[in-house]
């Protein structure tokens, strides 16, 4: 008995060494990045968590080396039209599969699911043609208008929380005259928020680090058009010195910071929904 | 009286009902409306998956056997010209095999880190909400950060991983430019953001009953009989789900390959860090050769829905569902 306490004891503190140690491993990148962003030029490979002088000027410098503020605006705008769009046109498809029964229902819902499996690099050429048919090419469009048709896993999503709130309280409201459309918009929309963040939360984070998509879409002349992901790849190379560079990483590492920021931020306002979000994936999945 | 009262008003929506089609009952209009309603609440994304999805998946049959010209929008059919270039071509061998090694290399590793990490979670209950939220954060960063980060750090001689290597006496290898070495470092990075696959772990974990261990450790099961006989099959359809989605992106890796060795075009990049996916994107988007690209894209989705079959075929007999014994 005594001796399974101990090892017991001695599991306990063997799995706090090891989280810690973990802990140490996954933060020691963004920790490095923060020191390397107060670097002074060719001071970023000294390694040094403690930057030897702090260049807080990086900051502002920053922004006359690079044009990071339009980078971070087309980001932001982009990122808002996708989250919005997408868990609007979501919910309505969801409360679509959750609420009415009618034939064919079951079927559609499963291609639904279907297409969550579609690998993306499959329609890259042909929904690239599609914009161009469209005239849409250098505009914003291809960046976020496709999610006005709703996105897979979110309508999966706000199913799933459609579906948990009691039909009576549709029921009631039918009796009362309310149309289809007001027990969307009066009922379930406002019983269906925490969800509805959740879906605005992943979204935002995904359109904000999309690299791809800017690549194809954005590769135009002028560089202001960027998006910051795209931005920063171009400053990556700007600054090499294999590419006639200087080696002045330390504005990427600026930039990379800036981007880093809000979807830390982000996460901290939104923790339990990232989190519960990224579980529900697999347990419902 | 009282029984008057209820009845009335369904007399008089019956009454109402009856009078203005006969032949037709009400509740098949209520239930046609109803219908109507319904796909017209779905009708968003039938429309998006007619254009962006099965339209899109035709186009790209289509082109894959013609030769498109982006300036005239023109298309000739040339028949499986595309296919028998796509296997002549050496580097499309060898960007497949890129991305084959790459999955074998990084999903089971995932897995195992993924879920090592999650099972000490799980172990220390309380308090692990704080280191929940650190290995959290390297999934919050945007891709192209954690390229520009591990681009620096991975640097051969003055990267600070090799700096750390060095201390305790070992020399790191040239990452970023030795051929053998760069797949590893692109799956370092992708273990960094691990944690989107611990967490779902962790939720399975947690629907582990707890007596189910207590039951075991009476029966005098050691911890890895009880991880073998317990965990495993109480987890096994998050292992599958994780490994498949996984796999899928996996398969598709690009952002890392391209930021780490494509963008800056002068340079000439290693051939072991020819992804299929940017050899997909270069022939598409730098080459203009859609026909090509939209029969490599084919390929890519022939050779998922394989694999992907193959992984349920073999999940079917593994996978434990709780509840549909």
């Amino acid at each position: 008995m005594d001796a399974k306490y101990a090892t017991g004891r001695v599991g306990r503190v063997a799995t706090w060494v090891l989280l810690v140690l973990c802990s140490l491993a996954f933060l020691y990148p963004l920790v490095w990045l923060v020191s390397a962003s107060l670097k002074g030029r060719g001071q970023v490979f000294d390694n040094a968590l403690v930057p030897e002088t702090f260049h807080w000027g990086n900051f502002a410098t920053v922004f006359h080396e690079l044009p990071l503020l339009p980078w971070l605006f087309n980001s932001l705008a982009i990122a808002v039209l996708a989250a919005v769009t997408v868990a609007v046109s979501s919910s309505m498809v969801a409360f679509g599969f959750a609420y009415f029964r009618f034939r064919g229902r079951s079927l559609v819902f499963g291609l639904v699911l279907a297409t969550m499996m579609l690998p993306g690099a499959v329609t890259m050429v042909p929904v690239y043609l599609i914009w161009r048919e469209l005239g849409l090419l250098g505009t914003w469009a291809p960046l976020w208008a496709a999610n006005l048709f709703g996105s897979a896993f979110y309508i999966f999503l706000q199913r799933q929380f459609f579906l948990g709130l009691p039909r009576e309280l549709f029921e009631a409201a039918r009796i009362d005259g309310a149309g289809y459309w007001r027990l969307f918009t009066r009922i379930a929309m406002p019983l269906a928020i925490p969800s509805f963040v959740i879906v605005l939360l992943f979204e935002f984070q995904a359109s904000w680090n999309n690299f791809q998509s800017a690549l194809i879409y954005l590769n135009s002349e002028s560089i202001e058009d960027f998006t910051a992901p795209l931005g920063i790849a171009y400053a990556m190379t700007k600054y090499s010195p294999t590419a006639g560079g200087q080696g002045d990483y330390q504005y990427v590492m600026v930039a990379s910071l800036l981007i880093t920021l809000p979807m830390l931020a982000l996460f901290a306002f939104g923790q339990r929904y990232f989190i519960e979000g990224v579980a529900t994936t697999g347990t419902k999945g | 009286m009282s029984r008057d009262v209820e009845t009335a008003p369904f007399q008089a929506v019956a009454a109402e009902a009856g009078k203005p089609r006969p032949g037709h009952g009400p509740r098949l209009t209520a239930r046609r409306r109803e219908t109507l309603a319904g796909w017209l609440f779905i009708s968003p994304w039938i429309l998006g998956f007619l254009i962006f999805t099965a339209g899109a998946m035709v186009m790209a049959a289509g082109l894959a056997f013609s030769d498109f010209n982006l300036a005239t929008g023109e298309a000739r059919w040339v028949g499986a010209r595309n296919f028998a270039q796509l296997v002549d071509d050496p580097r499309v061998a060898t960007s497949l095999g890129n991305t084959l090694f790459f999955a074998v290399l990084s999903v089971p590793l995932e897995i195992a880190v993924a879920l090592g990490l999650a099972m000490l979670l799980a172990r220390v209950g309380r308090g692990a909400g704080i280191f929940r939220t650190l290995f959290f954060l390297p999934k919050m960063t945007p891709m192209v950060a954690t390229a520009a980060i591990f681009f620096l750090l991975l640097n051969g001689s003055q990267g600070a991983i090799n700096q750390g290597l060095r201390l305790i006496g070992v020399q790191g290898p040239q990452w970023l430019v030795d051929p053998d070495w760069i797949k590893p470092s692109i799956v370092l990075m992708s273990l960094w953001a691990v944690s989107g696959t611990m967490v779902i772990f962790l939720a399975a974990l947690k629907n582990v009953p707890r007596e189910l261990y207590e039951v075991a450790s009476i029966d005098g099961a050691g911890g890895w009989r009880r991880f073998y006989n317990i965990t495993m099959p109480m987890i096994s359809p998050a292992l599958f789900f994780n490994t498949i989605v996984l796999t899928i992106a996996a398969f598709q890796t690009f952002d890392q390959a391209y930021l780490l060795f494509y963008r800056d075009q002068s340079n000439a990049a290693p051939e072991a860090s020819l992804f299929y996916a940017v050899y997909l994107f270069q022939q598409a988007f730098r080459q203009f050769n859609l026909g090509f690209a939209a029969a490599m894209a084919w390929v890519l989705f022939v050779i998922i829905m394989i694999i992907t079959a193959v992984q349920v075929r073999v999940g079917n007999r593994f996978v434990h569902y709780s509840g549909r014994d």
